[in-house]
């Protein structure tokens, strides 16, 4: 074959990023995705405990809008709090696969302890903040967290994501206003993947958008292709540096698709079988964000393959030491109610009942 | 130029103590929660109008001049707002302290409290150490929204801590202890006693705390225990000098002072005692706390009882606001003294 040279002049890789970065992201999106592929896999052999919750045509967003902070793992860098489907930012922002099978499987060396299931789990080193399952209510902590960095005066930002259902909560609402009149540094993403549940995002509000929300805070807005991650980086890190430069609170709004039902259980007859596939086969954020590396020379196949390959082998290593880890010490259900030791046990599991050791 | 908050003068409001003075029950949190504020710079305060305004009972007034907007947060009207930002603050190593303007609003915070603060520990989130505090109780024709005594509905949260003093010394020395501590510790503060010329005291000067789940022990006597709190022991006082005086009858006093975790010890040491219990509280009978205290009772220390337990409370309504209804409604110093007869009589 003849020597073609050069075969197209790369376009210049937008928002700063360089080609190490853009791969970096790649890697993080493919691990998402493969990562809860094998989390259905292990709950399909009732490896897993509890409920299995996919972000499946979300990752790109996910991963692209953490890729915008600034991540150390020494408890300076941003914070985010994740939702149920935030794996991926979980994942950036420096959460580790083993962490997360284990804490499918409720094992006792899990984050939580076995306390908390799926990814409900925080480290401040790394600087995320584990969801509760009322939704809503991390808004308000991650407005007090960046709080502090007004305080004490740290140039750090806040990321908190909340679904288009939950921006309904009376959480949401206090939280976000809270933030903005305190003009916290802090970006909240509106993940609006149309779905709530089995509820559209139609019958969730009458506003014609979820950004159109912002005005009623006084805060800034923006709006953007959830499944375009290279747009979602730029419009986060917009988001971010304002925050930085202490013009306070951003929502942005990022349009992606929901393909999986709720839960794992959820079959999802509620929604339109042709609308799923339209969105799998036509806007697939990886498949797009595959296009635009090696589409605009910034990545070569080669290169994503071999990425693929180590997340196979990392994936494999990663469920074998998870799957190796003992579950919890049922003595520990105890254990760290308050700092004060441990509760009572039940008198009648005593060796001698004894009520008076209630 | 900053200036250290040390430096500057104290105001008098809150030198009353280094003055030697005697202070309210009011004047003893806002002096426990000012010198917490100048030892410790993670804390800060967070509530509706505590700011320039001083907060609806004034105990925050000054504070916003002497520490700044950042320690002392005029928040919006959002319960569920600045609860959660305070667990937020708390994680990232502040200690804040959150006024409920009346504690009947706590209600509006539920959630966040009993889902997210109680259990961020337990979960892995780490430690909250913040303060929920406000004016409960009745007696001063508030109404149901303006006179709920909300312990019940957070004792059965493990995680939390919840204390509720009955003097200005144990005041003071309990708002510094829930600061210190490492976890969320509701503190309710009577708004009848906050005020009440008879509980003026003078306070020692140098720094003192009092530990969170110790009971003690206001009146001795070997007749009979009262287990109460708040507001009602000053009542049961009034009702153990009747029955000293025309019963010939010796109660003994035992002021819970926390809530929770309930002092099992205290209580039962009691009990074995004086062999009869009346546990006096204000809140509604159905569901309040007489009724774990009795179960623990039983539990603990049933061969020693020679009567049956009983208890003074509130009837099973919302709080009425019009004097005749209030005052029905409400455990009287009068309800104390018959019970405590039926309990001697038995």
């Amino acid at each position: 074959m003849a020597n073609r040279s050069p075969a197209k002049r790369a376009a210049a890789i937008p928002h700063g990023l360089g080609r190490a970065e853009l791969l970096e992201m790649y890697r993080l999106v493919r691990l998402t995705r493969s990562l809860e592929e094998k989390l259905e896999l292990l709950f399909k052999q009732s490896k897993v405990v509890g409920g299995l919750f996919r972000s499946l045509g979300q990752e790109g967003e996910s991963v692209a809008s953490a890729f915008a902070l600034r991540r150390r793992d020494d408890g300076t860098g941003d914070m985010l709090s994740p939702l149920i489907r935030n794996l991926g930012s979980m994942l950036t922002i420096g959460a580790r696969p083993v962490e997360v099978v284990r804490q499918y499987m409720a094992k006792g060396d899990s984050p939580a302890r076995g306390k908390e299931l799926n990814i409900h789990f925080t480290d401040y080193r790394r600087g995320f903040i584990g969801q509760i399952s009322p939704l809503g209510d991390l808004v308000p902590v991650m407005a007090g967290v960046t709080l502090t960095f007004r305080q004490r005066g740290e140039d750090r930002v806040g990321m908190v994501y909340i679904g288009d259902g939950a921006t309904s909560t009376g959480a949401f609402h206090e939280g976000i206003n809270l933030a903005a009149v305190q003009r916290c540094p802090l970006v909240v993403i509106v993940e609006n993947n149309g779905w709530a549940y089995s509820t559209p995002t139609r019958m969730q509000t009458a506003a014609k958008s979820f950004a159109d929300k912002a005005a009623g805070y006084g805060a800034a807005a923006d709006r953007v292709d959830g499944n375009d991650m290279l747009a979602v980086y730029g419009a986060a890190k917009k988001a971010v540096d304002r925050a930085r430069a202490g013009e306070g609170v951003t929502l942005l709004q990022v349009d992606t698709y929901r393909r999986r039902g709720h839960a794992q259980h959820d079959a999802q007859t509620y929604m339109d079988p042709a609308e799923i596939e339209r969105w799998a086969t036509g806007n697939d954020p990886i498949d797009r964000y595959v296009a635009a590396l090696t589409g605009n020379g910034w990545a070569r196949p080669e290169e994503l393959a071999e990425i693929d390959r180590a997340i196979d082998g990392e994936l494999d290593e990663a469920v074998a030491e998870a799957e190796a880890s003992p579950l919890p010490e049922p003595e520990e259900a105890r254990a760290d109610v308050t700092g004060d030791g441990p509760v009572a046990g039940p008198w009648y599991r005593l060796d001698t009942p004894d009520p008076t050791k209630a | 130029m900053a200036t250290a908050t040390k430096r500057r003068a104290k105001p008098e409001h809150v030198s009353l103590t280094a003055q030697g003075k005697p202070v309210t029950l009011l004047e003893a949190i806002r002096e426990g929660l000012w010198e917490e504020m100048e030892r410790d710079p993670s804390v800060f305060l967070m509530g509706e109008d505590i700011g320039a305004y001083g907060g609806a009972f004034k105990v925050t007034e000054g504070m916003l001049d002497a520490f700044g907007p950042l320690r002392v947060v005029d928040t919006p009207i959002s319960e569920i707002g600045f609860t959660g930002a305070a667990a937020g603050a708390a994680h990232m190593g502040m200690r804040p302290v959150v006024e409920m303007q009346f504690i009947d609003f706590i209600a509006c915070a539920y959630d966040m409290i009993t889902n997210y603060v109680a259990t961020s520990r337990y979960r892995g989130s780490g430690a909250v150490p913040m303060v929920i505090r406000g004016p409960s109780g009745g007696y001063v024709r508030g109404g149901p929204f303006h006179s709920q005594n909300p312990e019940a509905a957070f004792f059965h949260t493990p995680g939390l801590k919840i204390v509720y003093p009955s003097t200005a010394y144990d005041a003071k020395g309990l708002i510094k202890a829930a600061i210190r501590d490492d976890d969320p510790v509701l503190f309710f503060e009577h708004k009848w006693l906050y005020r009440r010329p008879q509980l003026r005291e003078v306070l020692p000067q140098e720094d003192y705390t009092v530990p969170i789940g110790k009971a003690r022990t206001h009146r001795e006597g070997k007749d009979l225990t009262i287990v109460t709190y708040a507001a009602l022991v000053h009542k049961s006082q009034e009702a153990a000098e009747v029955l000293e005086k025309e019963d010939g009858l010796d109660v003994e006093i035992i002021d819970l002072r926390t809530i929770l975790p309930l002092d099992d010890d205290a209580i039962v040491e009691s009990v074995k005692k004086t062999n009869r219990l009346l546990i006096v509280h204000e809140d509604t009978r159905t569901g309040g706390i007489a009724g774990e205290i009795a179960m623990r009772v039983s539990e603990k220390a049933f061969e020693w009882l020679d009567a049956p337990i009983q208890r003074v409370t509130a009837i099973d309504a919302p709080i009425p606001y019009s004097p005749p209804l209030e005052d029905y409604f409400l455990p009287q110093t009068d309800d104390v003294v018959k019970a405590a007869r039926w309990l001697a009589n038995y």
